[in-house]
């Protein structure tokens, strides 16, 4: 449970560490837009080296990556196997009533599971090697034009930060009123789905009060503190580039200019 | 049927980078009945032994003894109920842990998840909201409208209700004011002198000499010392080297010169005797 609320981020000091993570959000994002110019043998393999290759520069375990894709391993192989039953058209390889293995589904099959896999794998890149507060940064300054329409992205990165900040927060809190509510006996394990949703009141209501305090408590803090929402505000985490995102954001316009040369036109 | 702790080992997050060791080989036995205070600093794994008396943390290795069930690392998490029943905990702040419409509802709850009726429930509950000093008109209120104080009592009363014959308390008295505290403190030892053990982690040395029979030193995840009050704060070259705080009388009594004490008075009282006594002679 801990994993998945409070981030995957694995303290480390490699060279992707060192990368500004405005770039490396960038370049994700970019990453899974480009991946759709990748259309045959050559430009997939070209992805997947690249994928590969940003792994290993992360200097982490492979444990690490795979339990970034072990959640989504049935889906990536469903998905596969929908493209291998379902795609027409090539040579017919097996047919029974609408299923049929062509050739062409085996190709779209392979296609899909490597698309997926290295999207999980360079996503898994950046959220393993940049904390969920310098995401958040790097996502307000990518929001920063919609200023220019009134959107009030100061407020809304305020929003992010502080709900990240509470996360294991509340974690904790959660995993206290479980022990004093179990100490009294009982049971969020055992009973069917009803004995459980009902167990779980003396779970919610406490955690639900605590927040509404929390909330509170923050909120006077920060004002007694000076805090106005208002323009002119300076950082404490100061974004800087440097030149390892010159490196990063090099990498994958490299791998954009491959995949447009070798891609079937 | 003493409490036994054998070899007992804790790691948090074992294999990970974030691996800790919470408890390091800790060895003791408490007797049955005993008022037993576990003192230490912030994060020398107090909260982590008292979460193991009753199977919420389970051991990395050893074994513990503690109200006729045997804990080992294997102990399914299942059927933990009866040791429940008999080992409660009382952790910092019990306040948070309210959630019914009613403050009697609240104390019942306990004793329902205990296999008491009903009617049963609702009647300790009530026996229990006048022994923990609430006045009796609050029963049908909600838990929210009560005071800080009073709802402490509350969180307390809800588990006294089914009368667990170990009673483990984590700073109980925290942020209540002196007058409360000592009520509260009275009431635990009022709980101890009808027959159960209670145990008590605190910071509070004046409660460790005031109530407590039997004194857990824990540093760094290791048991350091198992003794009497009496013995514990005999030795303030020991004290002073584990920065550990004596009583206020002890302390009162090192400060003042011209009088005889044969050993630390760990009491107002006691410091009030020997002054007595002194000045008479």
């Amino acid at each position: 449970m801990s994993k998945i609320l409070i981030g995957r981020y694995v303290p480390g000091n490699s060279l992707v560490y060192k990368m500004d993570p405005r770039g490396k959000l960038l370049a994700t994002i970019f990453f899974i837009l480009i991946i759709f110019l990748a259309n045959n043998p050559l430009t997939y393999a070209i992805v997947t080296v690249f994928s590969f290759i940003a792994v290993a520069a992360t200097g982490l375990r492979a444990k690490v990556f795979w339990d970034g894709v072990r959640p989504l391993v049935w889906l990536i192989f469903f998905t596969s196997l929908l493209q291998l039953f379902f795609t027409v058209g090539g040579k017919v390889y097996w047919q029974w009533a609408i299923f049929a293995v062509t050739s062409y589904g085996i190709e779209n099959a392979i296609y899909i599971f490597i698309r997926f896999t290295v999207i999980i794998l360079i996503s898994t890149v950046m959220t393993v090697t940049t904390m969920p507060l310098e995401i958040a940064d790097a996502m307000e300054w990518l929001l920063t034009p919609l200023k220019l329409i009134k959107v009030p992205v100061d407020k809304i990165a305020l929003v992010m930060s502080i709900a990240l900040r509470f996360v294991p927060t509340l974690f904790d809190e959660t995993v206290k009123i479980m022990n004093a509510q179990r100490s009294r006996g009982a049971d969020f394990n055992n009973g069917g789905l009803i004995t459980r949703a009902k167990a779980i009141t003396p779970l919610l209501v406490p955690l639900f009060i605590n927040s509404l305090e929390t909330a509170v408590d923050l909120s006077t803090a920060m004002e007694s503190r000076g805090y106005r929402d208002d323009n002119g505000r300076t950082r404490y985490r100061v974004l800087q580039w440097s030149k390892f995102d010159l490196l990063d954001l090099g990498y994958f316009a490299i791998l954009i200019a491959l995949l447009v040369i070798f891609r079937t036109h | 049927m003493s409490i036994k702790f054998k070899q007992v080992s804790y790691i948090y997050a074992p294999d990970s980078p974030l691996e800790k060791k919470g408890l390091d080989n800790v060895n003791f036995e408490i007797q049955d009945g005993s008022f037993t205070a576990i003192i230490g600093h912030t994060g020398s794994g107090k909260s982590t032994l008292m979460q193991h008396f009753n199977a919420l943390l389970k051991p990395t290795s050893g074994q513990i003894e503690i109200a006729g069930t045997t804990i080992t690392p294997e102990t399914s998490n299942k059927n933990l109920k009866q040791l429940r029943r008999h080992v409660s905990l009382v952790f910092q702040f019990p306040e948070a842990q309210l959630f019914e419409s009613t403050v009697l509802n609240d104390i019942a709850f306990g004793p329902k998840n205990f296999g008491y009726s009903e009617e049963e429930a609702k009647k300790v509950a009530h026996n229990w909201l006048k022994k923990v000093g609430l006045p009796e008109d609050i029963a049908d209120k909600s838990p929210f409208e009560l005071s800080g104080g009073q709802m402490r009592r509350v969180a307390i009363a809800g588990v006294l209700a089914y009368e667990p014959e170990i009673l483990c308390l984590d700073e109980p008295a925290a942020g209540l004011d002196p007058h409360a505290r000592k009520q509260m403190m009275n009431l635990f030892l009022e709980y101890q002198k009808a027959g159960h053990t209670v145990i008590l982690v605190t910071h509070n040395m004046d409660d460790v000499a005031n109530y407590a029979d039997d004194v857990l030193v824990m540093e760094h995840g290791q048991m350091i010392k198992h003794d009497k009050p009496q013995v514990i704060f005999n030795d303030r070259s020991w004290l002073q080297q584990h920065y550990l705080d004596e009583p206020q009388a002890s302390l009162f009594a090192s400060k003042l010169t011209g009088f005889e004490f044969s050993t630390p008075p760990l009491t107002a009282e006691t410091l009030v005797q020997v002054i007595e006594k002194n000045l008479k002679e």
